[in-house]
C-alpha cells in the first residue's frame, strides 16, 4: 500500500502515467475539441505574428482613400476598398490589421486573468478544504459574498472608479487583467475546496502526514496534483468567459481604451455606423464568437478526457 | 419544513450584511464621493464643500457613516440621485417594471424552449436532432450578448428580412413602445428583439442542463420499473421522467440570475430599454454614487433571495432532500 513507498517519491506515479496516455486518446476522440485546438492555435499564431501579418499599421488612418465614410471590404467592392481586405472602420483604419492586434488583447487578457484567478482560487480553496473548521467557514462566506454580487455591474463599478480616479487611459491592459482576475476566483476556490475535502481523508494523504511531511508539502506536492483535473477544465472554460467579459467592458467604454484595438471597443465604434458599414460590426464579433466557441469545445473535450464519469 | 425556511432565511441576513460592507467599502473609494458632481462646479467654493460634507456626515469616521447609511437603506431611504434629481428609491422603482417585463419575457422563452429542446435532445440522444441542438447550445453559450444584439438590429431593424410575396419583417430596435398610450400589440413588437437577445444564454444553458438531467433520470431503476409495468413511453417520460429531471433545473435557473442581470444591463443599453440596467450605466458615467449603491444593493438582495427561494423549492419538490 501507499505507506510502504519510500519517502520523497510521488506516491501516484504509476497512476499519473497511465492517465496521461488515456487522456490523449480520449481527447483525440472528441473531434470538436481537436477542431477547437486547431482554431485556437491558428488564432494564437495570428496574434503572435500580428506585426508581420497585418497589411497596415492598426492605428494609421488611410488618408489617401478614406473620405469620411468607412471603406468597404475588397470582396464587396474592389474599386472602393483601397486595398483594405476587410475594409476600414469609421475613421479609416484597416479593419483586418486591427482584428489581428485585437486578438493579442483578447487572448492575453483571457490568459493572464485566468492565471491570476487560478492562483488565488487554488490557494484559498486549498486552505479552506485542507484545514476545514473556521478557516473554511470564513473563506467560504467570502466566496458567498462575491458570488452573490453579479459580476458585470461590479466590474463596471471598479473600472469606473479607476477611470474617475485619474483618466480613462489608466484602464490599461494590466489594470483590466487585475480587476477581472481579482473578482473571478470564487468558482475555482469552491472547486478546489471540494476536491481537498475528500482528498485529505484518502490513505495517501494520511501516509504523507504519517511520514512527517509539513502541511505546505502535503497540500502542494501530494494533494494538489490530484485536484488538477477539475481546475484545468474550469480554467479553460473561464478563459472563454473572460474574453467575453473583457470585450463587453471594452464595448461599454470601460475596458481597453482606444486607440489600442480590442474586439470589444471596435464593436463600440461600429455600433453608430451599423447602417452604412456592416463589416465593422460583423467581423470583430465573429472573431470573439469563433475564439470563445473553440475554447468552450476544448474545455468540453478536456472534461470528457479527464473525468469520464462527468458525462 | 417551516423551521428549514426560517433557518435559511436567518442565514441570509449575515450574508446580506457582508455584501453591504463590501459594496460600501468599494464605492467609498469613488473619487469625490457623493459630492463628485459639485466638485467641478466653479460656483461652489471649498467652504461650501466643507459645509456639505459636514451636513452629509462625511466628516465622521467611515464605520459610523456606514451604519448611518445602513440604517437609511433598511427603511428604504437610498439617498438622492444626482443624475436624475430624484430619490434613488423612486428612480429605481420607476424603472423596475420595464426591467421585470424584459427579464420575465426572456425567462419564459429560455425556460420553455430550453426545457423542450433539452428533452428532445435527451430522448433522441446521438441523433441528428440531438447534435443540432447541442451545437446550437454551444453557440448560444459562446455568443457575446452585445454582439448578438447588434446582429439582430442589423438583420431585423436596419435591413429587414424579406419574405416571399414582397413582405418584409422589420422590427423596432429601440424603446419599449412607440407612443405613450398603452397598446399591447405595439409593446409586444418592441419586446421581441430585446427579449430574444436576453434569452439566448439562458436558453443554451437550460437546454444543456435539461439534457444531462433527463439522461440521468432515464437511466434510473424506477424508470425501468415503470417501463416493465408496461406503461406507454409517453406516460413514463412525462409522469416519471420529466418531474424528476426538472428538480435540478430549478437550481440552475436561480443560479443564472446574476448573468441575466448583467445581460439586462447590456440589452437595455443597446435597445434603449427604459429599465434599471440602463439607468445603472448612465449613473456610472455620471458618478452618481447613491444610485449605483442603491442598484447594487437591490440586485444583490434579489440574487440572495432567489438562491434562498431555489433551496426552499428544491426541498419542497424533492422529498429525498433532508432539511437538517
Amino acid at each position: 500500500m501507499a505507506a510502504s513507498v519510500p519517502v520523497g517519491t510521488p506516491l501516484l506515479e504509476e497512476e499519473v502515467h497511465f492517465s496521461k496516455v488515456t487522456f490523449w486518446t480520449r481527447l483525440r476522440r472528441h473531434k470538436l475539441a481537436v477542431a477547437g485546438l486547431v482554431v485556437l492555435a491558428l488564432m494564437v499564431l495570428a496574434a503572435a505574428l500580428a506585426k508581420w501579418l497585418a497589411p497596415f499599421d492598426p492605428n494609421a488612418i488611410d488618408n489617401i482613400h478614406w473620405q469620411g465614410t468607412p471603406l468597404p471590404p475588397c470582396f464587396q467592392d474592389s474599386a472602393l476598398c483601397g486595398g483594405h481586405p476587410l475594409g476600414t472602420d469609421d475613421v479609416g483604419r484597416d479593419l483586418l490589421s486591427r482584428l489581428l492586434f485585437g486578438a493579442r488583447i483578447s487572448l492575453a487578457v483571457g490568459l493572464f486573468a485566468v492565471i491570476m484567478e487560478v492562483l488565488i482560487g487554488t490557494v484559498l480553496g486549498a486552505l479552506a478544504g485542507y484545514y476545514g473548521g473556521w478557516v473554511d467557514y470564513a473563506l467560504m462566506r467570502v466566496t458567498d459574498v462575491f458570488l452573490s454580487i453579479p459580476l458585470l455591474p461590479l466590474l463596471l463599478v471598479l473600472t469606473a472608479i479607476v477611470a474617475a480616479s485619474s483618466t480613462k487611459a489608466a484602464l490599461s491592459f494590466g489594470v483590466i487583467v487585475l480587476i477581472i482576475g481579482a473578482l473571478s476566483w470564487p468558482t475555482v476556490a469552491r472547486l478546489v475546496r471540494a476536491s481537498f475535502l475528500s482528498l485529505r481523508e484518502r490513505e495517501f494523504a494520511e501516509a504523507a502526514r504519517a511520514v512527517g511531511n509539513n502541511d505546505g508539502r502535503i497540500i502542494f506536492r501530494h494533494l494538489l496534483p490530484n485536484a488538477v483535473a477539475p481546475i484545468v477544465v474550469q480554467a479553460t472554460l473561464d478563459v472563454a468567459n473572460v474574453i467575453i467579459v473583457e470585450s463587453t467592458l471594452s464595448f461599454l467604454g470601460l475596458g481597453i481604451q482606444p486607440p489600442t484595438a480590442s474586439w470589444g471597443n471596435m464593436l463600440s465604434d461600429a455600433q453608430s455606423n451599423l447602417e452604412i458599414a456592416w463589416w465593422a460590426a460583423v467581423f470583430p464579433g465573429l472573431c470573439i464568437l469563433i475564439t470563445v466557441l473553440a475554447i468552450n469545445y476544448i474545455g468540453d473535450g478536456l472534461r470528457d478526457a479527464l473525468d469520464p464519469n462527468m458525462g | 419544513m417551516f423551521t428549514y425556511v426560517v433557518r435559511r432565511t436567518l442565514q441570509a441576513i449575515p450574508l446580506l450584511l457582508a455584501i453591504s460592507v463590501i459594496l460600501y467599502a468599494i464605492l467609498y473609494n469613488m473619487p469625490g464621493g457623493p459630492l463628485a458632481p459639485y466638485l467641478q462646479n466653479p460656483h461652489i467654493t471649498a467652504a461650501d464643500i466643507a459645509r456639505l460634507k459636514h451636513n452629509l456626515g462625511m466628516d465622521q469616521p467611515v464605520p459610523i457613516q456606514y451604519f448611518k447609511w445602513l440604517g437609511h437603506i433598511l427603511v428604504g431611504d437610498m439617498g438622492y440621485s444626482t443624475s436624475n434629481s430624484e430619490p434613488v428609491f423612486q428612480a429605481l422603482i420607476e424603472r423596475l417594471p420595464a426591467t421585470l417585463e424584459l427579464m420575465a419575457a426572456s425567462l419564459v422563452i429560455s425556460i420553455g424552449l430550453g426545457v423542450a429542446a433539452g428533452m428532445v435532445s435527451a430522448v433522441y440522444r446521438y441523433s441528428f436532432v440531438d447534435y443540432f441542438i447541442t451545437t446550437l447550445a454551444f453557440f448560444g453559450q459562446s455568443m457575446p450578448v452585445f454582439w448578438f444584439a447588434l446582429m439582430m438590429q442589423l438583420a431585423f431593424a436596419v435591413h429587414g428580412i424579406p419574405l416571399p410575396g414582397g413582405y418584409m419583417i422589420q422590427l423596432p430596435s429601440a424603446g419599449i413602445s412607440s407612443s405613450d398610450t398603452f397598446d399591447l400589440g405595439d409593446r409586444l413588437i418592441h419586446l421581441i428583439l430585446p427579449a430574444t437577445v436576453l434569452s439566448l444564454l439562458g436558453l443554451a444553458t437550460f437546454s444543456r442542463f435539461m439534457r444531462s438531467s433527463l439522461l440521468e433520470v432515464l437511466g434510473t431503476d424506477y424508470m425501468r420499473t415503470a417501463a416493465a409495468k408496461g406503461l406507454a413511453f409517453r406516460t413514463i417520460l412525462f409522469k416519471h421522467g420529466l418531474k424528476n429531471a426538472l428538480i435540478p433545473v430549478v437550481t440552475i435557473i436561480a443560479l443564472s440570475l446574476p448573468s441575466l442581470i448583467g445581460g439586462a444591463i447590456i440589452t437595455e443599453t443597446i435597445f434603449a430599454w427604459p429599465g434599471m440596467g440602463r439607468l445603472f450605466l448612465t449613473a456610472l458615467n455620471q458618478s452618481d454614487l447613491a444610485l449605483l449603491m442603491g442598484y447594487l444593493v437591490l440586485i444583490a438582495f434579489l440574487v440572495v433571495f432567489s438562491n434562498l427561494l431555489a433551496d426552499v423549492v428544491y426541498a419542497w419538490l424533492d422529498p429525498r432532500v433532508k432539511y437538517d
